[in-house]
């Protein structure tokens, strides 16, 4: 009932967008799959989010739900202080949902002026085709371009209504190396307007390079919540890599600061909770260990930590 | 009111060109056809109607129904790609929505309509301008439950199944309501078909025989189905928010 403020949420600090003890069951061949299991995320204005996760973590249903297209079992979405589906009728929200091309028989610039029509304050439709890249085919058919001019219309189709906050569901998947960075070189400019953008991926780098916070999600659950820099501090916080050959591995697992040993070929890998501690206790008892490589541990690797066994249970902190 | 929305759906659907093959040329054929060597025939089957106006309403029905269910088939192209879920994340209401494929619907019936009457006006059939006028707005009307059964299976059915469904029902129901042959007045055919909307839109060459072509009952049939339909369609509509 908060969620009725009469001017929305906007302008203040506080959290735009609230998702609060989502759940979502859906019908299975061995009884009910507990896609979303109650999840809480709040994101203020102008922050962009990475809903991180592999396949079946649930990113899709949450999305479905924020955009109103699914119902949830329990829990309330809030966006902009209201109900998702009044937040879209007044053109406050665009969306790239998963898997999805386009309608046949329009070029590219009648179908973005048509979706334009359908909002109260769209930008021109040249501004938009531009700011997704694709001005120069605009005259072609939409049966007729290739996948990334696709998802680059897709694009235009969501920002030309230029909302408050735009959804994009896993935008490129499929997408090459060049695309997918001219895409998210677009998604920055559109972000600098003060945009909240929202986007799933199962790509740990996206969200390190353009999310400012990754919510990750596993089976389900949220296991982290946070700026992408905090997650990867909350596992191990950093690699100690040498060549040592012949060496116990217990015995360096046991050292300070260091939290697991692996070894790979001549070289050993420490993950190591205190890597200060850990390279000078190393080199008191092994002088002889050359090639020293410390690094902070991959957004990967605290991925893989956090979502890697049940994960449901390793609710983070953060 | 959508009307750029509308503009933009209207001329994407012109520019289809299967559905010109499918339910305008094909009626268009059949009628030369068949209608062709009895052009003469002053009293097709009984019905006291001449053999070029009964065919061509029979084709007309058969064409109009044909492009009103079209709808269904390109909507479920639509969902295929995904656009259904992308257009309800926009400000566009379900009632516009509607509106705007029921007009869609209309404005490609109304091309076959008019491409049959001028079939029909090449092989001798005259009416008076009334009577052009009241066999039109019989068979506009009696469109509609069509139109809402288009957009009913396209949300229900996939592009590989909608194909089938809609030819092999649009062959049933033109049978059943006596688009090639009159179904006589009585017996158990005629009870039946007089059940079923497409009769009633067959029916609407009766105007040429003077009085009302439609009966009370052909009123409370298409009232029915309409109401029926337009509530099925409308709750297809509803459920149809998932990923296809």
């Amino acid at each position: 009932m908060s969620a009725r403020s009469l001017e929305g949420a906007r302008g203040g600090p506080s959290s735009e967008i609230q998702l609060r003890g989502l759940e979502k069951s859906f019908r299975g061949p061995d009884g009910p799959i507990r896609a979303v299991r109650g999840i809480d995320v709040e994101i203020a204005a102008g922050e962009t989010v990475a809903l991180l996760g592999p396949n079946g973590a649930g990113k899709s249903t949450t999305i479905d739900m924020l955009l109103g297209l699914l119902e949830p079992d329990a829990g309330s979405v809030s966006v902009f202080g209201r109900p998702p589906s009044q937040a879209i009728a007044r053109g406050a929200v665009g969306g790239m949902l998963q898997t999805g091309t386009l309608i046949r028989d329009l070029s590219v610039r009648e179908l973005v002026t048509m979706i334009a029509s359908l909002y109260p304050s769209p930008l021109g439709v040249r501004e938009a085709l531009e700011l997704a890249g694709i001005g120069d085919i605009s005259g072609q058919r939409t049966q007729k371009l290739s996948g990334g001019q696709t998802q680059r219309v897709r694009l235009a189709v969501a920002l030309v209504s230029d909302p408050q906050l735009l959804v994009l569901d896993e935008p490129t998947v499929a997408l090459d190396v060049e695309s997918r960075h001219a895409f998210w070189t677009t998604m920055r400019a559109f972000a600098a307007r003060g945009k909240t953008i929202v986007f799933a991926t199962h790509y740990l780098e996206e969200a390190d390079a353009y999310a400012d916070r990754a919510v990750l999600m596993a089976h389900g659950a949220i296991v982290a919540d946070g700026p992408t820099t905090e997650i990867r501090a909350m596992v191990g916080t950093r690699t100690l890599r040498a060549t040592l050959p012949g060496v116990e591995l217990d015995a360096l697992a046991a050292l300070p600061g260091v939290s697991g040993a692996e070894r790979r070929g001549d070289a050993i890998v420490l993950h190591c909770a205190d890597s200060d501690a850990a390279i000078r206790a190393l080199l008191a008892a092994h002088p002889d260990a050359r090639d020293i490589e410390i690094a902070a541990a991959g957004l990967e690797q605290a991925f893989l930590q956090l979502t890697g066994d049940g994960g449901a249970s390793a609710r983070g902190e953060a | 009111m959508a009307l750029v929305y509308m503009r933009y759906e209207l001329l994407r659907t012109l520019r289809n060109r299967r559905f010109f093959l499918l339910s305008l040329g094909f009626p268009l054929i059949l009628f030369f056809v068949v209608a062709g060597p009895n052009r003469n025939v002053r009293d097709f089957g009984g019905s006291g109607i001449s053999f070029p106006l009964y065919y061509m309403v029979g084709m007309a029905a058969f064409g109009t129904m044909s492009a009103m269910l079209s709808s269904g088939g390109r909507i479920a192209a639509e969902r295929a790609v995904g656009w259904n879920r992308q257009l309800r994340i926009t400000p566009l209401k379900p009632r516009a929505y509607f509106r705007v494929k029921v007009l869609t619907a209309y404005m490609m019936a109304l091309i076959s309509l008019l491409a049959l009457y001028a079939a029909g006006a090449s092989l001798g059939v005259s009416l008076s301008a009334g009577e052009w006028l009241r066999m039109t707005g019989l068979i506009l009307l009696g469109l509609v439950p069509f139109a809402a059964l288009g957009i009913m299976l396209g949300h229900l059915l996939t592009p590989d199944s909608i194909g089938p469904a809609l030819g092999g029902g649009v062959s049933l129901l033109a049978l059943l309501g006596g688009v090639w042959f009159p179904l006589g007045s009585h017996g158990f055919l005629h009870g039946l078909a007089e059940l079923i909307p497409s009769y009633w839109l067959v029916r609407a060459s009766h105007v040429a025989l003077g009085g009302a072509a439609w009966s009370t009952m052909g009123w409370v049939v298409m009232i029915a189905w309409t109401l029926l339909l337009s509530a099925a369609a409308a709750h297809a509509y509803r459920r149809d928010t998932g990923r296809v």
